[in-house]
């Protein structure tokens, strides 16, 4: 048997982490889009958009993000979509991901007072003006703290898509764990990167709320 | 009344007829007729709840209106129809009972949001005349304060400031002075007394009779959702005619 140093378990724990930072930025990042343009549909009250926006957010937080992986990876093939680990679980948990910020956002946003609608209303300000010079500044301030606690989130979540074989760092401590027959070693040591990963997170996110304050 | 006769008659510069308004079961504006000159000056008092602060927000399309119809300098407006609101609403003012400024900007940023993006004027112009425009309320020194380092009738005067710097034809004043400590309340009234004798038309709802009697050219008595008595301030104040409006005004000093 081949022996693991101490080294040989972290190299290749960091190697396998660069995919959980990848599937989180995909993830953060397409859900981003996504939840913006999801919430701007609503606000706009285009057709149908209160309503389906509604219902996709009640569908993607009542079912466990696990059910939906799988559902994604063997329904994409069931309906002859070639498909990679990789591909479902960064469109599993960007659609995740979405429904998640498009309601944390619309709160935001709900929290501005009526007034400031109103004022920019009565300048003459379109929609878009009115979002971009007005309410969403002032929103974004509140919006960071749940923001970034729930970016922290999907990077827990990615630990998910090693159930689909893909293989981050959660799937590689497994991996090492079998080779090893060490494995609160090699749990440990996942479990310590996810940590170095979330808690500067978290610090930055406090950092930048007090940023965000208005300064004089 | 036939309202279907004319649209706009060259004087009015701002014109309802027949305008109804809704919630649900309870009609709060019940056919209003009222048409307000250019250069005029018009106070709308009566009771809480007697559908003046509605009809005020109709004005600029704030609450939409269920029959009727209404313009401003010609311009019908138009609920449903950005372009028209966009053209009607820069030609229209509106200064609110809590001021409503933008927190997150300075004073003059306040002021030279809306002529930068409405109006494409280029910043440098419009940074200049949202300096003018706050020396003429008298904060000329306060450009780069934020609305928060502002007392409440400052804040309402950088209020009005914002609302010039459209160029409105008519301005609208929700009530501009009752969220204002008594003190503040004079430097307020003060410019708006100003803009007044500059020529501006102005519509306001307002529980400041002394004032309204001192500045307004024709005061208007609304009375369940309804016109009730119109007239200069002479008649109103001095010689009420209908029983409501007495019982009103009475109401004020007991």
């Amino acid at each position: 048997m081949v022996d693991f140093s101490l080294w040989d378990i972290f190299r290749n724990l960091l190697l396998a982490l660069r995919w959980t930072v990848g599937l989180s930025l995909i993830a953060f990042a397409g859900g981003s889009v996504v939840g913006m343009l999801l919430l701007v549909a609503r606000i706009a009250r285009l057709p149908g958009a209160v309503r389906g926006v509604a219902l996709y957010v009640q569908l993607f937080q009542g079912i466990p993000l696990l059910m939906q992986l799988f559902l994604f990876y063997f329904g994409l093939a069931l309906l002859g979509v070639e498909t990679s680990a990789l591909f479902a679980a960064a469109l599993c948990l960007t659609l995740y991901a979405s429904a998640y910020l498009t309601e944390i956002w619309r709160g935001c946003i709900n929290a501005i007072p009526k007034g400031q609608w109103e004022a920019s209303a009565s300048l003459a300000m379109n929609l878009r003006e009115q979002l971009q010079h007005v309410i969403l500044p002032q929103a974004a301030r509140i919006a960071v703290a749940p923001t970034v606690g729930f970016l922290v989130q999907v990077i827990k979540g990615t630990a998910l898509a090693s159930v689909i074989g893909f293989v981050e760092v959660t799937k590689a401590g497994q991996m090492i764990s079998n080779a090893t027959f060490q494995p609160f070693l090699a749990y440990g040591c996942v479990a310590l990167l996810y940590f170095a990963l979330c808690f500067p997170l978290s610090l930055w996110s406090r950092r930048l709320e007090r940023r965000l304050q208005p300064k004089h | 009344m036939s309202t279907q006769t004319e649209t706009t008659k060259p004087f009015s510069l701002v014109d309802i007829r027949g305008l109804r308004k809704r919630f649900g079961a309870n009609e709060v504006l019940k056919g209003i007729d009222l048409q307000i000159g250019r250069r005029e000056v018009v106070c709308i008092i009566g009771r809480s709840g007697s559908g003046k602060s509605t009809l005020l927000r109709c004005i600029n399309g704030l609450e939409s209106f269920n029959e009727g119809a209404l313009s401003v300098d010609g311009l019908a407006l138009r609920h449903g129809d950005a372009r028209a609101m966009r053209d009607l609403r820069q030609n229209v003012g509106m200064i609110f009972q809590n001021f409503n400024l933008f927190p997150h900007l300075s004073a003059g940023q306040n002021v030279m949001l809306a002529p930068t993006l409405v109006k494409d004027t280029p910043r440098s112009e419009a940074g200049k005349r949202a300096q003018a425009l706050l020396e003429r309320v008298g904060l000329g020194d306060k450009f780069h304060s934020f609305p928060d380092q502002l007392s409440g009738g400052q804040q309402q005067r950088v209020a009005i400031a914002r609302a010039l710097a459209m160029d409105p034809a008519v301005l609208l004043c929700d009530e501009v002075t009752s969220a204002l400590d008594p003190e503040l309340v004079g430097e307020v009234l003060g410019v708006v007394e100003g803009l007044a004798a500059q020529g501006m038309t102005l519509v306001m709802v307002t529980h400041e009779m002394n004032f309204a009697r001192k500045v307004s050219d024709r005061v208007v008595f609304m009375h369940h959702g309804k016109v009730h008595e119109m007239g200069s301030p002479e008649e109103i104040f001095g010689e009420p005619k209908t029983p409501e409006l007495k019982q009103f005004l009475s109401g004020l000093h007991g």
